[in-house]
């Protein structure tokens, strides 16, 4: 048995396993990442990724158009973003609970919209897996890292791609300046709201794009909450990743090998209470948060409203 | 914050949840408008159940049971309403209240974790009846006799589904993708294992519980797992199994499927489902109600009375002599000269 756990089989299994599930955490924590670097605290990332998956399910099964249903999900979290945006920064409301509206407003019309429209489960094929000439023959790492379909290589590729717009353009420099001290940016001519409207757009287009990534990619079916609250999962991600795009990935994979490897040791016969291995992914990521807590200090300005001339 | 923007924030919050609409709050759906009837006035039921009516398992099957005695009985002399989605038990428990306080013949409560909602609210109101399901339970011991109590011996089902998967599988390895280790789920298990290993015992029935009826991405990956741990066919139970079902349905391995029929969702690799019908189970406590006896007893679905039955997938085509050997077992057990036993 524990031979077994240590075979090729199981290695390959975890590891290709917890690059396709940490695929909707990467996109939802690098878009919550964005907007929290700039000031902003969106617990509403479940509600939006719920109505990206449907909005994303319902055109692809009505017009067999995978592309166009990307599309639309990143449309509609986007305009999720910016409703977080306009209760958030034009009407300085607590962002806390805004996010949790937002929330309940995505479950509940996902599964509304859901119920008026297809009416039970149905199925739709989503986007199929891509073989890479040689890269996806390599035996081991072949399987591992080249046998994924596009959201998967997308979610991967996103993370150089944030890291380097907040790190080495003008506008990352705005987003963490306005997140870290708003009114010496407001001072210098920087547009705090215009900068967090942005990233609360952008966050929203990407977080839509993860409930994509469920419904038209990985599972190719939408049910009643379908994510599960993987949204506030990625919000717990963000902290553990430390605000940085390299974090988020670190802590997306981290979560989904450990959930992977959970149902590999029951399948193997490991007698481990199935109750304590589902608690696995869950307890080590508060480990590790707790560890991680005091090394990396959070926005300074991180869900605090931004008012010109205020204290 | 200045008070127009306040009170402008409250207006958009309250636009906001009157557009959401509360889908879990107990607001009982009536499904057939009362039409004008004349005495005797109709026999009104209630279900309050955990997930959506549509959810090719545990909810749809009891949905689809009043469906059917509506259809046999007639819309004027049968209504019913439901309240699906409430997974959260405090609601649930203001929706069976909510029932009873309009004077419903029978509310039911469907799922085990209402148990302790309906000791409470079931002495409130002795004149109505209560079912509760799926449990043996019927609180007589407690001093109450308004509740029914009813539950699925889902084990003869996986039984008879595990002598066929055992028969069908090529690599002799299966996999079952399980919720939570209670209840009927548990007993579905224990009986699909039974019935492999007494068909093949060098069989190797793989389990993993994803400890929730509802992630359907942790389903999805559960059977990647079991797939890439050589299994060629799958079962599992609970709404959470359309996601596993995607990927047999990707990767070509065959699926048996309980509660409800889920050949829809993967016509090509779907052998067969158990379904739940709990027309036998509620026909009877109606009867009883009407006969005057409110609760006390305990109902169950068996392969016996047909409240569970063994429904192939046409487009799915089972050997004959599989089908012949499925055959005689459902008559063994419904004989008793095959026992099915759970741990």
């Amino acid at each position: 048995m524990i031979a077994q756990l240590f075979s090729l089989t199981t290695l390959i299994g975890v590891l290709t396993a917890g690059i396709r599930l940490a695929t909707p955490y990467l996109y939802a924590t690098i878009g919550e990442t964005l907007g929290q670097r700039s000031g902003l605290v969106n617990l509403g990332v479940d509600g939006i990724m719920l109505m990206g998956a449907y909005a994303a399910f319902f055109v692809t099964f009505k017009t067999g158009n995978l592309v166009l249903g990307l599309l639309v999900a990143t449309m509609v979290g986007g305009l999720l973003g910016l409703v977080m945006a306009f209760f958030s920064v034009t009407l300085r409301a607590e962002q806390g609970i805004t996010g949790i509206g937002v929330y309940l407003f995505g479950l509940g019309m996902s599964n509304l919209l859901f119920r008026k429209t297809l009416g039970t489960v149905e199925t739709v094929s989503g986007f199929p897996p891509i073989h890479i000439p040689f890269l996806s023959d390599i035996p081991v790492l072949g399987p591992i890292f080249f046998s994924h379909n596009i959201l998967v290589y997308g979610a991967f590729a996103l993370v150089p791609v944030s890291w380097f717009l907040l790190n080495k353009t003008t506008l990352g420099l705005k987003i963490r300046a306005v997140g870290d001290n708003p009114k010496a940016a407001d001072s210098l001519g920087v547009s705090v709201a215009g900068v967090r409207y942005f990233t609360e757009i952008v966050g929203g287009m990407l977080e839509g794009i993860a409930g994509a990534s469920l419904s038209i990619a990985l599972l190719n079916v939408f049910q009643e909450n379908l994510t599960s609250g993987m949204g506030f999962i990625a919000v717990a991600l963000v902290y553990f990743g430390g605000w940085r795009s390299v974090g988020a990935l670190a802590g997306a994979i981290l979560f989904s090998m450990v959930n992977a490897l959970q149902l590999w040791l029951q399948v193997i016969g490991i007698r481990i209470p199935p109750d304590f291995a589902i608690m696995m992914p869950y307890v080590l990521t508060i480990v590790v948060l707790a560890f991680t807590a005091q090394r990396v200090r959070a926005p300074a300005a991180l869900s605090k409203p931004f008012e010109r001339g205020e204290g | 914050m200045d008070t127009k923007r306040g009170i402008l924030l409250l207006m958009v919050f309250a636009t906001l949840f009157l557009l959401v609409g509360c889908p879990s709050a107990p607001s009982p759906t009536p499904m057939p408008t009362a039409t004008p009837t004349t005495p005797p006035k109709p026999f009104r039921v209630a279900v309050v159940m955990p997930s959506a009516i549509n959810d090719l398992a545990f909810s749809q099957s009891m949905y689809d049971a009043l469906v059917a005695i509506q259809n046999k009985m007639g819309k004027d002399k049968f209504e019913f309403a439901y309240s699906d989605g409430m997974f959260v038990v405090d609601d649930a428990a203001a929706a069976i209240r909510d029932y009873a306080t309009k004077g419903y013949d029978l509310v039911i409560a469907h799922g085990s974790q209402y148990g302790s909602s309906l000791v409470e609210i079931a002495p409130d109101f002795p004149n109505t009846s209560f079912a509760w399901g799926t449990t043996v339970d019927t609180f007589t011991d407690k001093g109450i006799n308004n509740v029914f109590a009813y539950e699925a011996r889902s084990e003869q089902g996986g039984y008879v589904l595990g002598v066929i998967a055992a028969k069908l599988s090529k690599s002799g390895v299966i996999g079952v993708i399980g919720p939570i280790e209670t209840g009927d789920a548990k007993l579905y298990v224990d009986g699909f294992r039974a019935g492999v290993l007494a068909t093949n015992p060098d069989a190797q029935v793989n389990v993993n519980w994803t400890g929730s009826f509802s992630d359907v991405a942790l389903a999805s990956e559960a059977a990647q797992t079991h797939i890439n741990a050589g299994a060629d066919t799958l079962t599992g139970t609970a709404q959470m199994v359309v996601g596993a079902i995607g990927v047999a349905k990707e990767k070509g391995v065959l699926w048996f499927g309980t509660q409800s029929d889920q050949a829809s969702l993967a016509p090509n690799i779907v052998v067969a489902c158990q379904v739940y019908d709990w027309t036998v189970v509620l026909d009877e406590m109606i009867n009883l109600i009407k006969g005057g006896t409110r609760g006390g007893k305990a109902f169950a679905i068996t392969l016996a009375n047909k409240g569970l039955t063994i429904k192939y997938n046409p487009g799915y085509t089972v050997p004959d002599d599989v089908k012949s050997l499925a055959s005689e077992t459902i008559q063994g057990i419904v004989d008793g000269s095959i026992s099915v036993k759970v741990e």
